[in-house]
């Protein structure tokens, strides 16, 4: 290191980038940048949910007798997996903050274990069910109904949107793949808790959709 | 603004709070309520999103600036559903094609 960088690094902690003139315009930076991306999925995952409104109203009895064919038991324990999983994440931005970091670890590892289980849940009970009740639009798709046409359009959006929450599911074991990675190497051991933060944030965007895709999908129309 | 811990207790009572939610939707999903089941599925839904925003992703803590951009995102949302669903529950749609149910908006077909 040159004698000029060792004097500017001792200006500042090594993680607050220079143009920035302290740690609380960085982290403010980092979420209001994190929250612009979130709304941009939120407009993302709503114009799914508007046309799903569209055609829902338009064949209401057809996307009632679809969701009658879907789980309801499998899909609430995935609803309580899930929120089980924010409320670890949260704790593990609670142990960031705190500069914990074998409690960051541990955290982070529960979350990644519920959000797999939520995964597991739903391709082993849910998904392959549907394969061999033939619910799978272009793979053996068949229901015995006069409406059998609006009951396709339905499995078309819930393979749809439950397949995009869970891609972005898996996007979000990753991130917290690296986030383990620097937690290891004592990356937020002095105070610094941005990235924890804002893989938080995300997690628990990915758990509101979640909370709207369960009761649209498994319970409106009722199941009485 | 610096960094805000919050006790553990309120993460727990959060949670317990989206459990209970959860289990009361499911339950009202199995009594009739006609056109109601919809409205307190997405009540309770929305009521949880509230949850989750303002406390696990600390929007209670959040600056002015980030607040008015969050209710700005759903400001535009809600306009996005609200002139979607004007649209839509305001046109006649006289006859379903074969294999998709009745028709919702009732206009009976021409003699």
């Amino acid at each position: 290191m040159t004698d000029a960088a060792s004097a500017h690094s001792s200006q500042h902690p090594p993680y607050l980038a220079h143009h920035f003139t302290d740690i609380e315009q960085q982290n403010e930076s980092g979420t209001l940048g994190m929250w612009l991306f979130l709304l941009t999925e939120i407009m993302f995952f709503g114009g799914l949910f508007a046309s799903y409104a569209i055609y829902r109203l338009r064949y209401f009895e057809a996307f009632r007798e679809g969701s009658h064919l879907l789980n309801v038991k499998f899909g609430a324990i995935n609803t309580a997996v899930l929120i089980g999983s924010s409320l670890t994440m949260a704790l593990a931005v609670r142990a960031a903050q705190l500069s914990r970091r074998k409690a960051i670890i541990a955290f982070i590892i529960l979350t990644m274990v519920l959000g797999i289980a939520f995964i597991g849940i739903k391709l082993n009970y849910e998904w392959s069910a549907d394969y061999h009740e033939g619910l799978i639009p272009w793979m053996g798709f068949h229901v015995e109904s006069p409406n059998a046409a609006g009951v396709r359009l339905f499995f078309c959006f819930y393979f749809f949107m439950t397949g995009l929450h869970a891609l972005h599911m898996v996007v979000g074991l990753g991130i917290m793949c690296v986030l383990l990675h620097m937690a290891a190497k004592g990356r937020f051991d002095g105070g610094y808790f941005a990235p924890v933060e804002i893989t938080g944030l995300y997690w628990h965007f990915v758990d509101i959709v979640w909370i709207f895709l369960f009761p649209l999908l498994y319970l409106i129309g009722g199941r009485y | 603004m610096s960094v805000h811990v919050e006790p553990v207790r309120v993460y727990v009572a959060v949670f317990l709070g989206l459990m209970v939610l959860t289990g009361t939707t499911v339950a009202v999903a199995f009594v009739d309520l006609q056109a109601f089941n919809t409205l307190v599925a997405l009540t309770i839904a929305v009521v949880k999103m509230l949850l989750v925003v303002t406390f696990f992703m600390h929007v209670r803590h959040s600056s002015a600036l980030t607040k008015v951009f969050i209710a700005a995102g759903f400001l535009w949302l809600l306009l996005l559903m609200a002139f979607t669903l004007t649209d839509v529950g305001t046109r006649n749609i006289p006859q379903q094609p074969e294999g998709w149910g009745e028709s919702t908006t009732t206009v009976p077909p021409p003699k």
